[in-house]
């Protein structure tokens, strides 16, 4: 496989998976703000903070309401973290890689960017941003078992594989540090306030934490207690059975490395990483230090990227055309 | 927008489906009968059935002009165009041969250029043609094949007959939407595939494979073969990428190749990969900055080396373009006979030579009856289509071929024939021509059928996609009934 084209395909899965995410992110808040009262800290500007676009979003937007946060994370076409920038990346390098994926995924990607492009003018109000919102997740859920089912297990799938846990891995840290910054008293300043404010609603906004990553049924059943912190802070990140668990996201990633060649560099970077992840003592972090070993963690993801960037894409030149 | 064909007038043209208002020819009689019985609203329901599978399959080409919108969907009349078989099977020859008697005279002209020697092509054309590459003298390529991939185009003057107005041997496009044509087709009328016996046109991809498999220099069960493409922002990017998947060949841009050793290879996640055949959708000019355009960042440093070396092959050989030029088109007929020693199966448009001082001054006097062509440009670029030209535009064109005759050809309008296509208003008459696709190494293979090109505008002869032509599927279909 060409290195070009295996740096395509892998930003195809980042971009498909980004978008599946920020639609259920949008949807998750949706849902829970309806049920706090005004004035509790989490609000709209949560996710502008979770998906790391603040400076861009106060550059355009006064108010941090509904309404803009909507448009700047759905139909906002310059802002690189939006649902459609993320499809028309997807969208284009699907279409750079017509030849590797499989010719209806192409169709699918293609035809998701166009139902959204064509239906997010209308998807201001609640109601029928919901159900683009549902058909947005629906349809990246049929792009995935598409792929799994019509393309061979090869190293163009392993690329889609690797993106997509990474991608999985980089947002749930993102989620989970959100959700930290907001609940725990002790992490933040004005401590005391906060947790006046935010304690009556804190079992809500821990299970819209698990609600965001499809996460609320499998962790009820993985834990039995009431839903707590500690409790869902360790679900999220050392949980090895969850798909969208950081632990579990990177081991899939570990064997989907194994299959490609070249690849100790990158192995021995997952291995720290998670090591990293095993070695964290949760409770304890509750009590102080949870936010700058979640930033430690995302400097870790980011080093992995760094290695398969650096093993597979970056273009081998030879010395003659070195002197060129 | 029902259609009646007894308002349906093709005038003094030849029209492939109506040989008279209410008339439909014999082998079109079905399709005429089948679309004059469908109401209003299945016409709309069909023409947007197949822009839905247009967008949805992405069949897109692009324009260079338009910024920010460069992808644009493929332009399609969704009725058919009928051929016979009987018709077809002369004209399929008549493709094969010319192809056979193009590539004698290329490996000639780079080789023992027997044919200038005994003056029945002036070698002053050669010397003085844009489309010829020193480079290439004393080259060898295998099967003595330069021109692997031919697209040659057609038009029906008014008795129907077949003629060629050029062929194209450096890279000819349009075979993908040939294809994906009949995928629409197939999806939007699907009845009429049991009434017809259409003569199935899949086989292309496989027979490229092979064409290109066949020139490999490396003995090998299977060699690598890779398209090379200018990338994305070529107007075929979407051909080259869907010959690539049909193929199951690596789709490559310069960057991705490297010569070392003299040798070609290509970056992979494995490290670097050796290629056997290059299939090139670019142009010679920007094949190897080495050699020509030193800045070109379309090609690979070195690859010329490679080639002359033996060590890789590419399709169309560099060069080849020497006989896709206006000029030498007109001596086509008689390299036939001088190589082949066969009679041309296919005529080609009766053509003026401005380097003939006589013939020259024929154009010149008669520049509101011709169409004058340069040697070296496609695309329907730098024409002049006398008739429908201002004073001015004439007076232009005729300073021009005085500056350069060499450069110039021309020929008579020749009516174009038309076909049915399905406008806000019914069925109407537009110009149409015809492009086969003819693969040789060491085997021939035509297309049946192949890109047929509509000019939209009522009345116009210009039938190229980058300058608002369309298309049609092309059906050439056995008499018998099924």
């Amino acid at each position: 496989m060409l290195s070009r084209v295996a740096e395509r395909i892998y930003w195809l899965g980042r971009y498909l998976e980004r978008t599946e995410n920020t639609a259920r992110l949008l949807t998750v808040y949706s849902n829970l703000l309806l049920d706090l009262p005004r004035g509790t800290r989490v609000g709209w500007h949560t996710l502008v903070e979770i998906t790391g676009s603040l400076q861009d979003f106060s550059d355009k937007f006064k108010e941090t309401d509904e309404r803009s946060v909507n448009r700047f994370l759905l139909s906002d076409q310059n802002n690189p973290s939006s649902i459609i920038s993320s499809l028309s990346c997807a969208r284009e390098n699907a279409r750079t890689t017509r030849e590797i994926i499989p010719t209806e995924a192409w169709e699918q990607i293609n035809n998701l960017y166009l139902f959204t492009r064509d239906n997010m003018g209308k998807a201001t109000a609640r109601g029928p941003r919901h159900q683009l919102l549902q058909d947005i997740i629906a349809h990246c859920q049929q792009i995935a078992g598409l792929l799994a089912g019509a393309m061979s297990h090869n190293s163009g799938y392993n690329f889609l594989r690797i993106a997509r846990s990474l991608e999985r891995a980089d947002m749930t840290t993102r989620i989970v540090d959100v959700g930290s910054f907001t609940l725990v008293p002790s992490l933040t300043r004005g401590a005391e306030f906060q947790e006046q404010n935010a304690k009556p609603f804190a079992n809500m906004i821990w299970m819209s934490v698990l609600h965001s990553l499809s996460a609320y049924q499998m962790y009820r059943q993985h834990v039995l207690d009431r839903v707590n912190g500690e409790d869902v802070v360790t679900f999220l990140l050392q949980d090895t059975q969850f798909p969208r668990a950081v632990m579990h996201s990177l081991v899939k990633l570990q064997s989907c490395l194994q299959h490609l060649p070249n690849n100790e560099a990158s192995l021995a970077q997952v291995s720290a990483t998670l090591q990293y992840l095993h070695d964290a003592n949760i409770p304890e972090l509750l009590q102080g230090g949870l936010l700058e070993y979640i930033d430690e963690l995302q400097v870790e993801i980011a080093s992995i990227h760094a290695r398969i960037t650096a093993t597979w894409f970056l273009p081998v030149v030879s010395e003659q055309q070195q002197s060129a | 927008m029902r259609i009646d064909w007894k308002s349906y007038n093709p005038g003094a043209f030849y029209d492939e489906l109506i040989s008279s208002p209410g008339h439909a020819r014999k082998s079109g009689k079905i399709l005429a009968r089948y679309l004059s019985s469908l109401k209003s609203e299945d016409l709309q329901q069909r023409k947007t059935a197949a822009e839905l599978a247009i967008k949805a399959m992405g069949i897109s080409f692009t324009v260079y002009s338009e910024a920010g919108n460069i992808d644009r969907e493929w332009p399609f009349d969704i009725i058919p165009r009928i051929i016979t078989e009987k018709q077809w099977q002369k004209t399929s020859q008549g493709l094969e041969q010319r192809l056979r008697a193009l590539n004698c005279f290329i490996d000639d002209v780079y080789n023992d250029q027997k044919i200038l020697k005994d003056k029945v092509v002036p070698a002053e054309l050669i010397a003085k043609s844009g489309n010829f590459r020193k480079e290439c003298l004393g080259m060898k390529p295998k099967h003595g094949v330069w021109a692997h991939v031919c697209g040659t185009d057609l038009i029906r003057d008014t008795n129907g007959q077949f003629y060629v107005l050029e062929d194209n041997l450096r890279v000819p496009s349009g075979v993908s939407y040939m294809l994906e044509n009949r995928k629409v087709t197939k999806r939007v009328f699907p009845e009429l595939f049991e009434n017809y016996n259409i003569l199935p046109i899949t086989e292309y991809t496989s027979q490229l494979f092979d064409t290109l498999a066949a020139i490999s220099p490396r003995p090998a069960d299977y060699p690598e073969v890779v398209v090379l493409t200018p990338g994305i922002y070529n107007s075929a990017y979407f051909e080259h990428s869907f010959l690539a998947q049909r193929m199951g060949a690596e789709l490559v841009e310069g960057g991705d190749l490297v010569v070392e050793d003299d040798c070609v290879y290509m970056r992979t996640i494995n490290g670097l990969s050796r290629v056997d055949v290059i299939y090139r959708r670019i142009d010679d000019m920007f094949l190897d900055p080495e050699v020509f355009h030193p800045e070109s960042v379309l090609g690979v440093k070195g690859l010329m080396r490679a080639w002359l070396k033996g060590n890789v092959a590419l399709a169309n050989a560099p060069g080849a373009g020497v006989a896709d030029d206006k000029v030498i088109y007109t001596y086509v007929p008689a390299m036939i006979k001088y190589y082949l020693g066969e009679e041309p199966l296919l005529e080609n448009v009766p053509s003026y030579l401005c380097v003939d001082e006589k013939q020259c001054k024929y154009v010149l006097e008669n520049l509101d009856k011709l169409v004058v062509k340069p040697a070296n440009e496609s695309g329907g670029y730098g024409m002049l289509m006398g008739p429908q030209a201002s004073k001015k535009e004439r007076a232009e064109f005729a300073r021009r071929i005085k500056a350069n005759p060499r450069n110039y050809m021309a020929q008579p309008l020749i009516s174009l024939s038309t076909a049915p296509v399905l406008g806000e208003r019914g069925a109407e008459p537009r110009h149409i021509d015809l492009r086969p696709f003819i693969l040789q190494a060491k085997d021939s293979y035509v297309t049946p059928g192949g890109l047929t090109r509509v000019a939209m505008v009522k009345g116009s002869y210009v039938v190229n996609s980058s300058q608002g032509g369309g298309s049609k599927d092309t059906w050439i279909v056995s008499e018998e009934e099924r």
